[in-house]
């Protein structure tokens, strides 16, 4: 047995070798047919596995890029994870009118493409009152000239970030991944825009750029983090972040502050003092989907 | 040498000291007054108080009570003798900006749900040195109408296909 495995791998790591230096061979034709720029960007790490030095330099690259392409000044941040935490959102089901004032404030806090594509990262569900099980039957098109319509509940669905993700498993490039905060995020860069994620996804949480975003300059937010809002690229995929640039600071996400109602709650599950625990700790909750077992951390709860 | 040590050591005090000191700042989002109201004695202060429950003609009359309006008046919760406070059931005199004592005197369960954070909206930080902000009960109930109004929404998604799709025209 040890004698086969040895020949096994011995035969693999011959092919692999060989093709290593197939590769390598190819790309040095294709590095030197591209200007220095490309074949940095062709060359640049993944996210996770850069020195600071290495991140330094990256953001330094990108904020001339997005000066030069939007002539604005950007500050992208790299801050970490906070250590003990885990961020918990929370929903009240019982006072969402569906005025979707959260998706255009998201919009715009997030550099989201406006048109063509226009790309939004929280869908608005409309249900029947008392038919919250079925979400086959539910619409995100509504468009009454008034909200809250009698007989009808809302449910905004964005990314659950959840804590067994399946979009994470799928990536063939790990292009997306946890944070020890419990985000789920992109390197954009890093992306090859395959759009596995999506399908894997059950919450349709993920949207992709399918050309370059368009974003009115006037508009664009530039207190941006690597892995969250910054300006994303034709063919990646994008999705909410609980605003990973807000958060870290301690401050909330721009959806909490655009409810109307007050419909939206945030905090870290691990602080006993928090709003999120108070809210599992004595509402009614649920998460959507539960039966995957992906553990979403966005929980829906009701008054009483 | 040992002057450079006390100054070093006087710095790092004077910067505990300071961590310490620097408190959490919490805020609450100014009361929504009519402009050129407040305060109310300009007014009231000369005017005999007439305590008689009857329908306002000359003033106030965009105000229109639908709030338990059958067994309330104006005088139940503004002071009749000092109109700008508030009055609490035990006679207590409160500031229009801590209003969410006197809503909390009916509204017992939601009084507290807010004071935790969940009744309610809070916004600016949650954590860390930054400004908590929190709304008052009127910041988003009118107190005399206090039923949320219905909104516009805002514009639906586009449909796949229709200004949405990069080849689309």
């Amino acid at each position: 047995m040890q004698n086969q495995n040895n020949k096994r791998y011995s035969r693999r790591e011959f092919l692999r070798n060989l093709s290593l230096t197939a590769l390598a061979g190819f790309s040095l034709s294709i590095l030197s047919s591209c200007s220095k720029e490309e074949a940095e960007d062709f060359l640049q790490k993944h996210f996770r596995e850069m020195t600071p030095e290495e991140k330094k330099h990256v953001i330094a690259k990108l904020e001339e890029r997005y000066y030069r392409k939007y002539g604005k000044k950007f500050e992208i941040s790299t801050k970490e994870a906070l250590p003990n935490t885990l961020w918990g959102y929370g929903l009240e089901l019982s006072r969402c009118i569906g005025c979707r004032r959260c998706v255009y404030a998201c919009v715009k806090e997030n550099n989201n493409s406006r048109y063509k594509p226009q790309l939004q990262w929280i869908r608005v569900l409309r249900l029947k009152r008392g038919n919250l099980i079925n979400l086959e039957n539910s619409e995100h098109y509504y468009d009454p000239p008034q909200v809250p319509e009698k007989g009808f509940i809302y449910l905004p669905v964005q990314c659950q970030h959840c804590e067994d993700p399946p979009c994470v498993k799928v990536c063939p490039v790990h292009a997306t991944w946890k944070e020890p905060d419990g985000l789920v995020v992109v390197d954009y860069n890093w992306c090859i825009g395959c759009r596995y994620c999506m399908a894997a996804c059950p919450y349709k949480g993920r949207v992709f750029n399918w050309a370059e975003p368009n974003i009115p300059t006037e508009e664009l937010n530039t207190s941006v983090h690597y892995l969250g809002n910054r300006p994303r690229m034709k063919c990646a995929v994008d999705k909410c972040t609980f605003c990973i640039q807000r958060v870290r600071n301690g401050r909330y996400p721009a959806c909490v502050e655009a409810c109307p109602t007050g419909t939206r709650k945030f905090g870290n599950l691990l602080d006993p003092n928090s709003e999120i625990r108070y809210i599992i700790d004595r509402k009614r909750v649920f998460r959507l989907k539960e039966d995957l077992n992906t553990e979403p951390k966005f929980y829906y709860f009701f008054e009483a | 040498m040992k002057v450079s040590h006390a100054a070093v050591t006087s710095l790092f005090l004077l910067l505990f000291f300071a961590s310490s000191a620097m408190a959490v700042v919490e805020e609450y989002t100014p009361p929504p007054m009519t402009e050129g109201m407040f305060p109310c004695s300009n007014c009231h202060a000369s005017m005999e108080v007439n305590r008689k429950k009857r329908e306002l003609k000359e003033e106030h009359t965009n105000i229109k009570l639908l709030h338990a309006e059958s067994m309330r008046w104006c005088l139940d919760c503004h002071e009749a003798k000092n109109r700008d406070k508030l009055r609490l059931y035990n006679g207590d005199l409160i500031n229009f900006t801590e209003s969410y004592r006197l809503c909390g005197e009916c509204h017992g369960p939601v009084y507290k749900d807010w004071k935790a954070g969940i009744h309610g909206k809070r916004v600016g930080y949650f954590a860390g040195p930054g400004k908590r902000i929190y709304y008052l009960c009127a910041n988003c109930h009118n107190p005399h109408d206090p039923k949320f109004k219905p909104l516009k929404p805002e514009p639906p998604p586009y449909r796949p296909g229709k200004n949405h799709d990069a080849k689309s025209k």
